[in-house]
């Protein structure tokens, strides 16, 4: 894959050195107590959510076989319906959003002009709380008693939606612009340089040469939204509690009323095997996307 | 290392250019653009106006809280808010939460930087597989197996203990970081390991006195993810404790809501609380904290 995404410009001495030589190749040995611990915790925990989207368990004594009954339930169940509309409204509008602001205050923060490093330094304060603390911020001044609006915005459907997309961009866009703008620091100043001799202006600059260099930053980035809007968990359960109704609850919030509300652990497994194959059909986008797995240096072809 | 075959001539020669005044059009940076001047102050106010509000509703009175607007300053600020909370037990949550933290920093290090090691020098068909392995756990979220580990939690007698919290989120900061250090360890070049191993090092001396002092930006941007993994956790302390003993920050915060009910400066007072500490860190550490998280995107 590499080779035909990279061409020439990366790899092309890599398998002359290899062979060349054997110099600090490790034992595999030495990945093992990882792999085993990650293998443990997090890996047969999906196998076992898996298993257990089969049984009856209500939390105490030993979960008890049945068949295909959660299942069933779930497929037949509206609640999934209006979860899974709501979990992709929720990380395509989220996604949208976070993108086009952390693009361009990525871009103009990469400028080295003291303003811009003083604002950014400011622009990344929300990313020091947790998504608990923000959550309890945002549900304090959006309390039709108290805060900034005086109205009941978590009160109606539109309200709660828009409030979750705002609150998880307020505490991500930092992190992102940093993304973006670490990226645009490496666009090559000679690409801008011959532009500007070519008199290219700055917005076709942009749209020219900034964006298609920064097309693999938003990727890694995208994708980071996109599982990251998967556990805007927190957020749900104390802005919303999936509310109104359930018009707010995305799945993770269905998986955990059903397993620690309801103490139904069966349907709630089931709902989290639905999560996991939606994740893992993701990250595997994500690797074919980002060539991550393709194993070459940053640097290379720089 | 490769980068450096870039044609640095022309980049000096930029800046001497550019140093001239008024030469044709300048360079993109270097002009004062306005439309985007504009647009990062607005984007400031939507940073700074609820940061200010929550200082400024933190300070007020609670009877003054009731129809006050959050923006309008209080009339006679107090303290009380804050010694409130500091009185329920927000520094035992606090050395939890620290405690906690260092538990996975320790645990991430550990496990991973030999991993990724192993990952970005050995060709082997399983080294690559394990690799491909944690690319996929980047996307696996912690809600998917919450309740299959609430059942081994408990078969392991973890359950309402630290080590219910500290284990799972390591395992689940594991593959953001074996991506950050195997980008980190791939810039290292061949020619380092074969002088090595001319000196007859071995694969752990090289792991010691090569890797880990050349991947130092790598692992200190894996220290500080980590952390504010722990730090931010929520669902695991959640579900896999109890009582107040191992109790963490976080979920201190979701609880005070039910025990100050209606008292939202108080509440906002522990948002102010629990935020300071990593804003501490932020003021002392910027650089290394910044720096690192964005080589994350880097291309």
């Amino acid at each position: 894959m590499s080779q035909v995404k990279g061409g020439p410009r990366n790899d092309a001495g890599r398998p002359r050195s290899a062979r060349r030589n054997r110099a600090g190749r490790p034992s595999a040995a030495l990945a093992l107590p990882g792999v085993l611990f990650f293998a443990f915790f997090a890996l047969a925990p999906m196998v076992l959510a898996f298993y257990l989207s089969f049984t009856r368990w209500n939390g105490l004594g030993d979960p008890q076989p049945a068949g295909l009954a959660n299942w069933r339930k779930l497929l037949s169940d509206d609640r999934l319906t209006q979860s899974l509309t709501v979990t992709v409204g929720l990380t395509v509008v989220s996604w949208a959003f976070q993108t086009v602001i952390s693009l361009l205050l990525g871009v103009w923060a990469a400028g080295r002009q003291r303003n811009r490093a003083v604002l950014s330094a400011i622009f990344f304060v929300p990313f020091l709380l947790s998504s608990t603390a923000i959550s309890l911020l945002f549900y304090a001044l959006l309390d039709p008693n108290f805060g900034i609006i005086h109205k009941d915005t978590l009160g109606t459907t539109s309200g709660a939606f828009l409030a979750i997309v705002f609150v998880g961009g307020w505490q991500f866009i930092p992190f992102h612009t940093l993304i973006y703008q670490g990226g645009a620091r490496q666009i090559p100043e000679v690409l801008y340089q011959a532009a500007a001799i070519d008199g290219a202006g700055r917005l076709r600059q942009f749209f020219s040469i900034t964006l298609p260099q920064l097309r693999n930053t938003a990727t890694t980035s995208g994708v980071l939204m996109v599982v990251g809007s998967l556990t805007y968990f927190e957020t749900v359960l104390i802005l919303t509690q999936g509310g109104p109704g359930t018009d707010t609850a995305i799945l993770p919030y269905l998986m955990y009323e059903a397993g620690f509300k309801s103490y139904d652990f069966g349907y709630a497994s089931a709902v989290a095997s639905f999560l996991v194959l939606a994740a893992t059909a993701l990250s595997l986008l994500m690797v074919k996307l980002s060539g991550f797995g393709a194993m070459r240096s940053t640097r290379e072809g720089m | 290392m490769s980068h450096d075959t870039l044609p640095r001539p022309v980049k000096t020669d930029s800046a001497t250019t550019a140093e001239r005044p008024a030469r044709r059009r300048g360079h993109w940076a270097r002009r004062a653009n306005p439309l985007a001047g504009a647009g990062s102050l607005i984007w400031l106010a939507v940073v700074i106006i609820p940061i200010y509000a929550m200082f400024s509703a933190s300070l007020t009175h609670q009877d003054e809280a009731l129809g006050h607007n959050a923006l309008k300053p209080p009339s006679h600020p107090t303290l009380d808010n804050y010694n409130t909370v500091l009185h329920n037990g927000f520094g035992h949550l606090l050395w939890n939460t620290v405690l906690a933290a260092a538990g996975v920093v320790l645990i991430v290090l550990v496990l991973c930087v030999p991993l990724s090691y192993v990952a970005v020098r050995t060709r082997s068909v399983w080294s690559g597989a394990a690799f491909r392995l944690f690319l996929l756990g980047v996307a696996i979220p912690a809600q998917a197996v919450v309740v299959p580990l609430y059942l081994m939690i408990a078969k392991l007698n973890l359950y309402d203990s630290l080590l219910a919290i500290v284990l799972p989120t390591a395992a689940f900061a594991m593959p953001v970081s074996v991506l950050i250090l195997t980008g980190t360890l791939r810039d290292i070049s061949e020619e380092m390991y074969e002088a090595m191993a001319l000196d007859g090092a071995s694969t752990t001396r090289m792991l010691f006195q090569l890797v880990i002092p050349m991947s130092k930006g790598g692992i200190s941007t894996v220290v500080i993810y980590a952390a504010l993994q722990a730090w931010n956790g929520f669902l695991f302390p959640l579900i896999f404790t109890q009582s107040d003993g191992p109790r963490v920050l976080t979920l201190g915060l979701f609880n005070y809501v039910s025990e100050f009910g209606v008292n939202i400066p108080a509440i906002l007072a522990s948002v102010v609380l629990s935020g300071a500490p990593i804003f501490i860190v932020y003021l002392v550490a910027r650089r290394a904290l910044v720096g690192g998280l964005m080589g994350v995107g880097g291309k």
